[in-house]
C-alpha cells in the first residue's frame, strides 16, 4: 500500500465526514442516520458549551477520582535495568477502568438528547459495568449486550453490572464475543432509535463515536502529558498501549501525536500466534474494510467475511480496530505489535510480584511490550504506559490457567 | 434505470396491482436449490427478485435472515457464486429484474469496479447495499449509476421530510420503504401509517414506492399492496425455506415447492389489493 504523505498535524482529524484518510465514515443503516448526525450536533453544541465541560470535570473529580496517578515503577525499573517506567494509573478510577471516562461523557449527552433508555456492548465487562454505573447514577435503564464466551470468563463483571441494576443480555450468534455483542446492540439500536441511546464503548463505530470517545478519553493523555513534565521535567521517550478496539490508546496517544521525539507502540492482541486464526492483530495481520459503521483494518477472508478473532483477554477480542488507529498506522505515526497470550500472562504475573498490581489482562499486553523494551532503553530515557485496567475480574481466569485452583 | 426494471413496474402498473418484490439469499441452503428457488419465483408469481448476499455480520437483519446467511456461508456461497447464480437464471428469463441485496465489505474487498463489470455481465439491475447510506454515495452508488446499475434505497420512518431529498437524490429502480425501525423480519406494524409514509414519498418522487418488512401472508400483502406501488416480502421466503430443510439444513423435496406455494398465495394477495381498495 503507498503510504499517504505526511500530514501537518496528526492530531486535526476526523474531517467532516468523519474520515481519517481512507478510514472512519459512516457505514450504516439509513434509520441510524438522523440520529446519528442529530448525536453529532449535540456533541459539537456540547463541546462549545462550559456548563457541560464543567460537568464533566466535576464528575470526574468526584466521582471517577480524577487525576489518577502517575506511577513512576521503581522496582520493575530496577528490575528491567533499562528505561525509567511511568504507568497511568487509570486503573484506580471507579469502576476499574478507563471505560468510565467515556461513559460519562457519553451519558451527559444522552441525557441532553432526552433519550431514556442506555444500550452498551460489552467485551471483558468493563465497558458494561462502566455503563451500568453511570445509568444507575442518572436513573436510566441499561441494557448491556455481552457475548456468552464472554458471560462465562467474566462472570465477576455480570454480577456487578447485574447488581447495578443493568439487563445483561448473553448474544450466542458467532463465537459469542465482542463483534457479535456490537452486532446485537445494533439492532437493538435500529429497532429503538426513538428512545434509546447507544453508548458505544471504543473509539470505532460510525462517525462521530471514534472522535467522541477519543475526545472523552484524551484527560488521559492530558493529565500525564503534564504530570511527566512536572516528575521528570520533559516528555517521554515511547508511550505503550494496549489496542482492542482502541480507547484507551487513542486516549494516551492523542495529546502527544505532534510531539516528534514521542514513539508510539500500539499493542494487539497476538492471541496464539499470527499463523492462524487464534489472533486478535487486526492491523499486524489484517487489511482494510467495512464493519460496524467504519472502514478499518479488520480480520476477514478473500470474501469479505468477518473472522472470529482470539484472545485470552475478552476486552481484545475483536476482529477490528478504531479507524483512526489505522491511519495512524498507515501515515506510520504509531507502530502496532502483537503480543501473545502467554507472554501477557507472564506480564500479568510480573506486575503482581514486583509491584503489588493486579492488572487486567488487556494493559498486561502492553506490559509486555514495555518489558521486552525498557532493557534495549537507556536509563535516562522514559516509557509511559497506560495501566488501563484492573485485574480483579481475571483473577479466576488467571488462575485456572496457572493451575491455582478456586 | 435499466430498462428491464423499468419495463417491468410499467407493465405491472398496466395490469392495475402493485408489483410483487421477493427475497431469498443466495446458497441457503446450497447453490443448486437456491438457484432452482430463485427460477421458481417468477413463475409462482414473482415480478422482481431481490437476491440477498451472505454476511458474516449482517447488522439490520434477523434471527431468520441472519441464519439464511450462515447456512450460505456454511454450504460455501461466495459473491462470485451469487453472480453465478444470476447468470444461470438470466440465460433462461430475460424479464425478471434481479437486485442483489447485502452487505457493502464483500462488495468493497471484491473491488467496485470489478463488482458492478461482473453485476452487469451477471445481468443484475439494482443493488441494496444496506450500509452504505446517501452520505457515502461515492463508494458504490455513484459508481453504479454511472454503468446504469440501479442502486435502491431504503428509506425509513425516521426518514423525516427534511432528510428524503437527500435519500431519493441519487436513487433509482424504486424506493425500498422500510415500514418500522428495526430488523428484518418483525412483526408487521399498523397499515394506516404506512399509507400515509408512501404518500409523503410519493410526493417527493416519481420512483415506484415499494414496501417492505413485516410482511408475511397474502392479507398482508394484499392491505399494504393497497397503498404502494410493491410489496416486498423476505423473511417469510427465508422461514418458508428454513422449515423445510433436514434437521442438518439440507434442502428436502419439499424446499422449492413449499417457497412456490407461498409466493403463489402472496401473489393472489397483491392482485387483490387494488381490487380491495377500490370496495
Amino acid at each position: 500500500m503507498n503510504q499517504p504523505p505526511k500530514p501537518n498535524s496528526f492530531r486535526a482529524g476526523p474531517d467532516e465526514d468523519g474520515r481519517f484518510g481512507i478510514f472512519g465514515g459512516r457505514f450504516v443503516a439509513e434509520t441510524l442516520m438522523p440520529l446519528i448526525l442529530d448525536l453529532e450536533d449535540e456533541w459539537k453544541k456540547a463541546k462549545s458549551d462550559p456548563s457541560f465541560q464543567a460537568e464533566l470535570e466535576k464528575l470526574g473529580a468526584h466521582y471517577i477520582g480524577r487525576p489518577s496517578p502517575l506511577y513512576f515503577a521503581e522496582r520493575l525499573t530496577a528490575e528491567l535495568g533499562g528505561a525509567k517506567i511511568y504507568f497511568k494509573r487509570e486503573e484506580l478510577n471507579h469502576t476499574g477502568s478507563h471505560k468510565i471516562n467515556n461513559c460519562i461523557g457519553q451519558i451527559l449527552l444522552a441525557k441532553r438528547m432526552g433519550k431514556t433508555r442506555i444500550i452498551a456492548e460489552t467485551g471483558a465487562g468493563q465497558h458494561g459495568v462502566a455503563s451500568a454505573t453511570v445509568a444507575a447514577r442518572f436513573g436510566l435503564p441499561c441494557v448491556v449486550y455481552m457475548g456468552a464466551t464472554d458471560v462465562e470468563r467474566q462472570a465477576p463483571n455480570v454480577f456487578r453490572m447485574k447488581l447495578l441494576g443493568a439487563e445483561v443480555k448473553p448474544v450466542t450468534a458467532g463465537n459469542g464475543t465482542l463483534k457479535d455483542a456490537m452486532n446485537e446492540a445494533l439492532r437493538d439500536w435500529v429497532t429503538n432509535v426513538d428512545s434509546t441511546y447507544y453508548l458505544i464503548g471504543t473509539a470505532a463505530g460510525p462517525h462521530p463515536y471514534p472522535e467522541m470517545v477519543r475526545d472523552f478519553q484524551s484527560v488521559i493523555g492530558q493529565e500525564a502529558r503534564e504530570q511527566i513534565l512536572e516528575a521528570e521535567g520533559r516528555l517521554p521517550d515511547l508511550i505503550v498501549a494496549a489496542v482492542g478496539g482502541g480507547s484507551n490508546a487513542i486516549g494516551i496517544f492523542h495529546p502527544f501525536l505532534d510531539d516528534d521525539g514521542v514513539k508510539m507502540v500500539g499493542v494487539e492482541a497476538g492471541g496464539k500466534g499470527l499463523d492462524g486464526d487464534e489472533h486478535c492483530a487486526s492491523i499486524t495481520a489484517g487489511s482494510p474494510g467495512v464493519l460496524h459503521g467504519n472502514r478499518t483494518y479488520l480480520l476477514q477472508d478473500g470474501d469479505g467475511q468477518i473472522k472470529e478473532g482470539h484472545s485470552i483477554s475478552a476486552g481484545l477480542d475483536y476482529p477490528g480496530i478504531g479507524p483512526e488507529h489505522s491511519w495512524l498506522n498507515d501515515v506510520g505515526r504509531v507502530e502496532y505489535v502483537p503480543i501473545m497470550d502467554h507472554e501477557a500472562l507472564e506480564a500479568f504475573q510480573t506486575l503482581t510480584r514486583f509491584e503489588g498490581i493486579i492488572p487486567a489482562l488487556e494493559p498486561s499486553h502492553a506490559l509486555a511490550e514495555v518489558i521486552k523494551r525498557a532493557p534495549k532503553m537507556r536509563k535516562d530515557e522514559i516509557i509511559l504506559m497506560n495501566l488501563s485496567g484492573r485485574g480483579d475480574k481475571d483473577i479466576f481466569t488467571v488462575g485456572k490457567i496457572l493451575g491455582m485452583g478456586q | 434505470m435499466t430498462a428491464r426494471m423499468e419495463q417491468r413496474f410499467a407493465d405491472v402498473a398496466a395490469e392495475g396491482r402493485p408489483v410483487l418484490v421477493t427475497y431469498f439469499m443466495g446458497g441457503d441452503p446450497d447453490f443448486d436449490t437456491s438457484l432452482a428457488i430463485m427460477k421458481a419465483l417468477p413463475k409462482a408469481g414473482a415480478d422482481v427478485i431481490e437476491l440477498g448476499v451472505p454476511f458474516s455480520d449482517p447488522m439490520a437483519d434477523g434471527p431468520a435472515i441472519q441464519l439464511a446467511g450462515q447456512r450460505a456461508l456454511r454450504g460455501g456461497q461466495t459473491l462470485a457464486k451469487t453472480f453465478e447464480i444470476a447468470r444461470r437464471f438470466r440465460a433462461e428469463d430475460q424479464r425478471t429484474p434481479i437486485v442483489l441485496m447485502g452487505y457493502y465489505n464483500p462488495i468493497y474487498i471484491y473491488g467496485v469496479e470489478r463488482f458492478l463489470d461482473d453485476a452487469l455481465d451477471a445481468g443484475v439491475d439494482g443493488l441494496i447495499v444496506v450500509d452504505l447510506p446517501p452520505e457515502m454515495d461515492d463508494e458504490l452508488c455513484i459508481p453504479a449509476l454511472k454503468k446504469d446499475i440501479n442502486f435502491v434505497r431504503l428509506a425509513t420512518p425516521t426518514t423525516d421530510d427534511r432528510r428524503l431529498p437527500k435519500v431519493l437524490e441519487n436513487t433509482s429502480g424504486f424506493v425500498y420503504y422500510v415500514s418500522m425501525n428495526g430488523i428484518t423480519g418483525s412483526a408487521l406494524p399498523d397499515p394506516a401509517p404506512i399509507a400515509g409514509a408512501v404518500a409523503r414519498i410519493k410526493s417527493h418522487t416519481k420512483l415506484p414506492v415499494c414496501v417492505g418488512f413485516g410482511v408475511k401472508t397474502a392479507d398482508h400483502a394484499r392491505v399494504i399492496g393497497a397503498s404502494a406501488d410493491g410489496v416486498v416480502v423476505g423473511t417469510a421466503i427465508v422461514n418458508q425455506i428454513a422449515s423445510s430443510l433436514t434437521e442438518e439444513g439440507r434442502a428436502t423435496e419439499a424446499t422449492v415447492p413449499g417457497v412456490e406455494a407461498l409466493v403463489r398465495g402472496l401473489s393472489a394477495g397483491v392482485r387483490a389489493a387494488r381490487a380491495a381498495a377500490a370496495e
